[in-house]
């Protein structure tokens, strides 16, 4: 299509910018805009390949050739790399520019395979769209096609079809402009020049499959989506991810009822169209034969077995009545909910039962207090050109790989500087500005001395120089957004707390995201799903509307719960999607609180070790399945919504809620979702101008800024532990691929979840006398040694030892242990 | 030593009459030490220049129409003159010498690196820039071997580096090797390759190397012959350079001819005041055809340039005439081919240099060019079709929309189409492909039309 549409939009008044005439019309163009986004906006399409609009123009398909005068003659030039000029001169439609077209594209088919009717892209290809469109209608070309081997894998999830392959390089400048894993590149050169890996090295990145998205025929295929449906078949609605607090915009592909596809959308706002992995192929979790689909109740003999949903409920009225006091039922869970799930199993427990002992996090997060209650930022301002981001946690790669893209975008294109406070140099690698990798415990400690500009001389292992340029940076007129996170579980959230009282009163503009990597954690935490609070971080004193029971005193967070039922002061505990047995640091205390609790009801999708220790299983609807609402890090609401139908007796959350609340003689006052989200305005502030069904319609979701009327109270005394001369400080972090319960329900995922070991820096390692990959004896404090596996690794500061959270191999739960402010261990060789 | 013979140590190169000005040292065995150049006045260009100031220095470059000898013939002094205000600023120095029958700058850099170096400094000194980068091309070993020998022995004797010649001017000379590819050659593709890219080149604009080149800082790219001339400049001055050539086009230039004379070989040849015939017949070049043959066509600057034929031989080495008449004087190769030569053969052999060296970035040269090998390779097999004369040119057509510049046809009263050619692509490797092509058919369509109606391809009809 190259007609003109929307000529009005270009008016001058309201627009000025570059004129130019685009086939004969005048137009204006933004300063330095491109000639291909400007004759978009004004309703022109000029074909293209390799031209990606979050990515560096390289010119290279010259598919876009139009025909351009500048006042020298016109000639072809490539409307991906020219921007444009005053008074230029374009035409689309000329006989060069269609000659130069079809030109292209007749080459551009010469040696391509034609394999459209068995090809996952017919159907859906730009190059089956523009040969239609613009190309020649046939070939002269009769000389044998260029053959290679079809197609081959180039890692586990993404395989490579290199006679299909147009050179385009898109997926190679992904690897290497956007993800910053460099793993594929162009090889050969003229006619056999192809994509593929190093030797040795298969494409192994966390964001692997947006090459398969952002390729412009079919060489690139997603191997859980080949052959699974024609893009005819799909059936297609927006979404929101619920892998991490991100909300990556996301598209649901369904065929004959079944998710078999997610596609990144383009949101501005959060994840510019990319994914990653996990994002992108969680959906075959949902397909899975492992999911609950019907309730059970523990029989006489102790076995799980299939009950009727009636029964169930009643089982679970009973259970949360038989408590003498609400103080004696625990809640565990919620950040897999929606939004309106949230609210009502809150309303549910905290509104009808009194109930506030109920914690989505598993302590693993930081105090609700902070997630609440700090001034936030937005993905955007943290990553407005020329800010400052303080970056107070984990490796965002690992932990929100969406925003890491983008942080990663900012510093790179945007000069943004980084200044890097976590336990152990992340992803970011020497991009950052200012490193400051504290030894744990001493996180406080450096951020007072950057709030005080104590930095002429070194502290632990940061050097002057680097907290003299944190330090500038930090009081800089620049805007400053601290991204927050819980980079080591083996150090407390006191000592974080105190850091960020620091770096408050050293920037009282400083804003802030939380960085928490639970799906829907921060609307658990707005939906008063976390001890302490009503919806909308209202003190447990404010009076709402249908609340009459609400609980008068403070509750207890996870670790509260788990030792309240190690006590014997637990009747019953409730499970929202939570498996604290595997999923909760201190393993040794959710086993021992298991042990004792009297009856575990759990709402979930899956068998997870705490659910087959459940004396009722509500089997729940989960992401693609039900129609709701997420509330990212930044605190936008955005849609999630059902694509398929939800299997066997499962019920969405907050169904099971009312149901609940029903059989207990109780009254939510709502049975619908909108009779639900009215509840949600009329009560939570900040809710009341939501628009709930308008959200899901491609524009970016609104940000509820929640504005509170109270302050974190926040204060720089949090105790340093004296560092033991002859241990190591333990530095305990999440990867993106864990033994979490989705990425083992997903066939393609499960693979990925590699071995933990133990890594300490090269020096210590040294001088412990342990060579790398050895085995070794670690103990915490004078508990039993384990025997496992350590590995030097320069990215962990001297001092220190790292283990990842919840994968194969060292177990890190076996050294955690809940209350200490810092964990030191010993290792000794063998 | 006797005019218009072969240098035996300096392999290709011919001594003939007429003045010196990059080639003077050729004739002895050692040109490429320091002790011969020391001694027949190396580097006293460079003391010279060390002792002026830097836009002296390049007025004196832009006075005497120091042409550029890579190719596009671009004066040196206005193209310096291009470089913004900004620094760091870089020199790189194009020795990756590639295009076909080209052979002149590995002799510059085999024979008299120190020559070579001495412009560098230079350069870089009127530049006012610090660090030279001499990127030599992947396939020249004893090119390599010299410059680095010429390099550490001018290094050691405070020629290059640090305060050169006791004075407070400093500047390195980084020695870079290519690894081999036709397209580094071209200036923004082997900038790419300097910084450890693959060598691809890049759009101009906005990639002019003077704007944003090596590491996007403004980059000032010579050939080896453009800076071997500098040290004859800068000592004799610009008024007598311009004693030598044309008005147009002072000085001389080297001319690699290769192909079916009686002598092939490097000579300096004065621009503008030789025509081609001279320099195929003439005594004091090439001596005549090969056994007295009739000339069939040559080409005039390289694989990349449209063929000229008879009619051509009394044009004169002179750029603006040439491009006029429908092709370029380029890197200074000239293939000279007489009535022996199959046409078809000979184009295939050119475009198939073109379609093995395109480096697959741009869609219509990485696609065009293999597509007519394929066409010509098929011809000569003896499976032609009628219409695949017409198809090459509408390939090419796609790598370079027609008309797409020619010789002048007289017998068919055909005007010629004068240089350069357009192009789809970013670089001018792709449409350089459809010169033998388009000149081979415009000139023997009747060979073409031969070879295909010679045999009856099994299924041809079909």
């Amino acid at each position: 299509m190259t007609a003109t549409e929307n000529p009005e939009s270009a008016s001058p008044e309201t627009n000025p910018g570059v004129p130019f005439t685009l086939n004969g019309v005048e137009f204006h163009a933004n300063d330095g805009e491109l000639l291909i986004d400007a004759a978009k906006r004004h309703g022109v399409h000029i074909p293209h390949f390799c031209y990606h609009p979050r990515m560096t123009p390289v010119g290279m398909c010259r598919m876009c050739l139009v025909e351009v005068d500048t006042g020298r003659g016109a000639g072809l030039q490539p409307s991906c790399m020219l921007p444009v000029t005053p008074n230029m001169k374009v035409n689309t439609e000329s006989e060069p520019t269609t000659k130069a077209q079809d030109g292209v594209l007749e080459l551009l088919l010469i040696n391509h395979p034609l394999d459209c009717p068995v090809c996952d892209k017919g159907g859906e290809c730009p190059l089956q769209d523009n040969a239609y469109a613009f190309g020649p209608g046939e070939s002269r070309f009769v000389e044998e096609k260029r053959h290679y081997e079809k197609p081959i894998p180039i890692s586990d999830l993404v395989y490579l079809d290199r006679e299909r392959c147009i050179l385009c390089d898109r997926c190679t400048r992904f690897a290497s402009e956007v993800a910053g894993d460099p793993l594929i590149h162009f090889i050969g050169r003229g006619a056999q020049t192809e994509v593929n890996t190093f030797p040795e090295h298969e494409f192994s990145s966390y964001f692997s499959g947006n090459t398969v998205q952002i390729c412009p025929v079919g060489a690139l295929t997603a191997k859980p989506y080949r052959f699974a449906a024609r893009p005819w078949d799909l059936s297609e609605t927006e979404s929101t991810s619920m892998v991490d607090s991100t909300g990556a915009r996301v598209a649901l592909h369904s065929s004959q009822d079944r998710l078999v596809r997610i596609q990144g959308v383009d949101s501005d706002a959060t994840n510019w169209g990319w994914l990653s992995d996990k994002e992108r192929f969680i959906y075959e979790a949902t397909d899975s034969p492992e999911r609950l689909t019907e309730p059970l109740v523990r029989d006489g003999s102790g076995d799980a077995v299939p009950t009727r949903w009636n029964n169930a409920v009643k089982q679970v009225v009973e259970a949360l009545a038989r408590p003498s006091d609400p103080r004696r039922i625990g809640v565990i869970g919620g950040a897999r909910l929606t939004l309106e799930s949230q609210y009502a199993w809150a309303k549910l427990l905290k509104g009808l039962g009194a109930v506030d002992n109920i914690d989505a996090q598993l302590g693993d997060g930081l105090p609700a207090e902070l997630v609440l209650g700090l001034p936030k930022a937005t993905i955007d301002s943290a990553c407005q050109p020329g800010g400052v981001v303080v970056l107070l946690g984990p490796d965002l790669k690992e932990e929100l790989p969406t925003l890491y893209l983008r942080l990663r975008h900012a510093i790179q294109f945007d000069g943004v500087s980084l200044v890097e406070i976590s336990p152990r140099v992340t992803s970011f690698g020497d991009t950052v500005a200012a490193r400051l990798n504290p030894l744990p415990g001493a996180t406080g400690q450096i951020a007072k001395a950057l709030a005080d500009g104590m930095v002429g001389t070194s502290i632990g292992r940061s050097s002057a120089e680097e907290l003299s340029a944190a330090h500038k940076l930090l009081i800089s007129d620049r805007p400053v957004t601290v991204i927050l996170g819980r980079g080591n579980l083996a150090e407390s959230t006191d000592i974080i707390a105190s850091a960020v009282a620091s770096l408050r009163r050293a920037n009282p503009n400083a804003k802030f995201l939380t960085a928490l990597r639970r799906g829907n954690v921060h609307g658990a935490l707005e939906m008063g799903l976390t001890p302490g609070y009503l919806p909308g971080a209202q003190p447990l004193s404010a009076a709402v509307d249908g609340w009459d029971m609400a609980p008068r005193s403070r509750g207890l967070d996870t670790a509260g719960i788990l030792k309240s039922a190690v006590n014997g002061t637990l009747d019953t505990l409730v499970l929202l999607g939570a498996d604290p047995l595997t999923d909760f640091p201190d393993s040794k205390l959710a086993a021992a609180a298991f042990e004792r609790v009297g009856t575990v009801i759990s709402v979930d999708t899956f068998m997870t070790a705490s659910t087959g220790r459940a004396d009722v299983v509500l089997p729940a609807a989960m992401f693609g399945e039900v129609d709701g609402t997420f509330l990212n890090l930044e605190g936008r609401i955005s849609p999630v919504q059902a694509k398929v139908t939800s299997p066997g007796q499962t019920r969405a959350d907050w169904m099971i809620a009312a149901e609940v609340a029903a059989a207990a003689g109780g009254d939510l006052g709502f049975t619908t979702l909108a009779e639900l989200r009215s509840d949600i305005a009329a009560n939570v502030p900040g809710f009341s101008d939501v628009h709930w069904d308008r959200t899901g319609h491609g524009a970016d979701g609104p940000v509820i800024t929640g504005i509170r009327s109270w302050e974190p109270t926040l204060t720089e005394t949090a105790p340093i532990p004296p560092a033991d001369d002859y241990g190591l400080r333990l530095v305990v972090d999440r990867k993106l691929w864990d033994n979490g319960t989705m990425t083992l329900a997903a066939a393609s995922l499960k693979g990925q979840v590699g071995d933990a070991v133990m890594s300490v820096s090269p020096a210590d390692l040294a001088r412990l006398r342990i060579p790398s990959g050895n085995e070794a004896s670690v103990a915490v404090g004078g508990g039993d040694a384990r025997t496992v596996v350590v590995m030097s690794d320069p990215r962990v500061p001297v001092g220190a030892a790292h283990v990842p959270f919840h994968l194969n191999g060292v177990d890190a739960s076996d050294f955690l242990v809940t209350g200490q402010p810092v964990i030191d261990i010993r290792i000794q060789a063998l | 030593m006797a005019t218009n013979t072969y240098v035996p140590h300096a392999a290709g190169y011919v001594d003939n009459e007429g003045v010196k000005i990059v080639s003077s040292r050729f004739q002895y065995e050692d040109s490429y030490t320091l002790e011969r150049s020391l001694s027949t006045g190396g580097y006293e260009g460079m003391k010279k220049t060390l002792r002026m100031q830097p836009a002296e220095v390049a007025a004196v470059v832009k006075d005497a129409v120091l042409l550029g000898r890579g190719g596009a013939g671009f004066p040196a002094g206005v193209k310096w003159g291009f470089m913004p205000p900004v620094w760091p600023r870089y020199l790189v120095v194009n020795g990756d010498e590639s295009e076909p029958g080209t052979y002149k700058d590995r002799l510059l850099m085999e024979r008299d690196p120190h020559q070579l170096i001495e412009g560098c400094i230079i350069a870089c000194f009127a530049l006012g820039l610090n660090t030279c980068f001499l990127y030599v091309r992947g396939e020249m070993p004893v090119a390599q071997e010299r410059i680095a020998e010429a390099l550490n022995d001018a290094y050691a004797a405070g020629l290059v580096g640090k305060n050169i010649d006791g004075t407070d001017v400093s500047i390195d000379i980084v020695l870079h090797w290519g690894a081999g590819a036709y397209i580094v050659g071209e200036e923004t593709a082997l900038i790419e390759s300097l910084e450890g890219n693959r060598g691809m080149p890049r759009l101009k604009p906005p990639f002019f190397p003077a704007a944003k080149g090596l590491y996007m800082k403004p980059t000032i790219v010579n050939n080896v012959e453009t800076l071997a001339n500098l040290p004859w400049i800068i000592t004799n001055g610009a008024a007598n350079f311009k004693e030598y050539g044309s008005e147009k086009s002072p000085g001389t230039r080297l001319l690699a001819i290769s192909g079916h004379v009686k002598r092939p070989g490097v000579y300096e040849v004065e621009q503008g005041r030789v025509s081609f015939r001279e320099l195929f017949y003439g005594h004091n070049f090439c001596g005549g055809i090969k056994d007295d043959n009739d000339l069939k066509m040559f080409i005039p600057g390289g694989g990349s340039a449209p063929w000229f034929f008879e009619e051509q031989l009394d044009l004169l080495l002179e750029a603006g005439d040439v491009g006029p008449a429908g092709s370029m004087l380029g890197s200074g190769a000239i293939v000279v081919m007489d009535h022996t030569t199959d046409a078809v053969k000979a184009c295939l052999r050119v475009v198939r240099f073109f379609a093995r060296e395109s480096c697959g970035k741009c869609t219509p040269c990485r696609e065009g060019t293999s597509w007519e090998e394929k066409i010509l390779q098929r011809i000569l097999d003896g499976h032609g079709r009628p219409e695949d004369i017409d198809l090459l040119l509408e390939v090419g057509a796609n790598i370079s929309p027609s008309p797409y510049p020619v010789a002048a046809a007289p017998e068919s009263g055909l005007e010629a189409v004068p240089f350069p050619p357009k192009q789809t692509t970013i670089c001018p490797l792709g449409p350089s492909s459809v010169a033998p092509i388009t000149s081979a058919i415009r000139r023997f369509r009747p060979e073409f039309e031969a070879k295909i109606a010679a045999v009856s391809p099994v299924g041809a009809g079909a």
